[in-house]
């Protein structure tokens, strides 16, 4: 119960910190709040120890990858990141994960691993050595160049995908075929 | 559509910077094959959106067809890769691949 309270409490505080940077960056905030949620979704993915929870933050990730497309002017790609990412390659790997029907044990040995006395002193060092490096990288003032200025809508690039591209398509398509191949392969039971 | 409020280029590349390390760090530290799996997603997913991003920067089309590509190059990553994990899962009972380290590699 006290668990579950601290949780409440922590999606809260996450809620405000989210609330906090739109009011801040004011009319960008779509781009910034959804590259947040992006973040700590997918630091949510990667510390996870539950494949199902994993899973669903990454779904949440897929989805704020698709407003930052949307928000940068490629609603088309906004409309694939959602129907083939979100969509097709999630659900194989939910179906896969049901299918194994995973246990409580690996759970516990994944959690074991991630114990923070074994990260904490080389996260911190790490930490200091990007600080420098963005010191260097980071000139004062900066050096901004603006995206999304402009739509480039699906019309442009299916032109582009069957003019110039016509190879790249047709080779994917063969990567794909082999793909199927090993795929039916390799999940052949013996 | 009209009307779009810039980003600075620079941002939208650090994010995706930010994302790629993130899945970088997972593929080093987990040892789960979904979670490396899901992984190499993520780390895929920053790539397409640092193309994007580029793309969208000079409004030209080929960053997003750079992203298609990646896409299907997911696609059938994720195919092979979850094929290789029901064979794990079948001949070792176990998702680690650790247990599958008979090539000592």
């Amino acid at each position: 119960m006290k668990t579950a309270l601290v949780n409440v409490f922590s999606y809260f505080l996450i809620a405000l910190a989210l609330i906090v940077l739109a009011y801040i960056a004011g009319e960008r905030a779509p781009f910034y709040v959804s590259a947040a949620v992006a973040l700590f979704a997918t630091i949510m993915v990667v510390v996870n120890t539950n494949p199902v929870h994993a899973l669903l933050y990454l779904v949440l990730s897929l989805l704020s990858v698709a407003v930052i497309f949307f928000v940068l002017g490629a609603p088309f790609a906004a409309a694939l990141e959602i129907i083939v990412y979100a969509g097709a390659i999630m659900v194989l790997f939910v179906f896969v994960v049901m299918m194994l029907n995973l246990g409580r044990k690996t759970e516990d040995q994944e959690r074991r691993w991630l114990a923070p006395t074994a990260w904490i002193g080389p996260a911190l060092l790490a930490g200091v050595l990007l600080w420098q490096m963005t010191e260097l990288l980071w000139p004062q003032g900066g050096f901004m160049t603006a995206a999304g200025v402009q739509v480039v809508s699906a019309k442009a690039v299916g032109i582009a995908l069957y003019g110039p591209y016509l190879l790249a398509v047709e080779l994917a398509s063969m990567m794909l075929l082999a793909g199927l191949v090993s795929a039916y392969h390799l999940g052949k039971s013996e | 559509m009209t009307a779009l409020h810039s980003i600075p280029m620079e941002h939208g590349l650090l994010l995706a910077a930010a994302l790629f390390s993130l899945g970088l760090f997972g593929l080093l530290t987990r040892r789960d094959m979904l979670f490396m799996l899901m992984s190499i997603e993520i780390m895929m997913n920053a790539a397409a959106l640092a193309f994007v991003v580029a793309g969208s920067r000079w409004a030209v089309p080929d960053g997003q067809i750079m992203f298609i590509l990646i896409l299907t190059l997911a696609a059938a990553e994720a195919s092979v890769g979850l094929a290789l994990l029901i064979q794990l899962y079948r001949r070792f009972k176990t998702l680690d691949v650790d247990a599958a380290s008979t090539m000592k590699g």
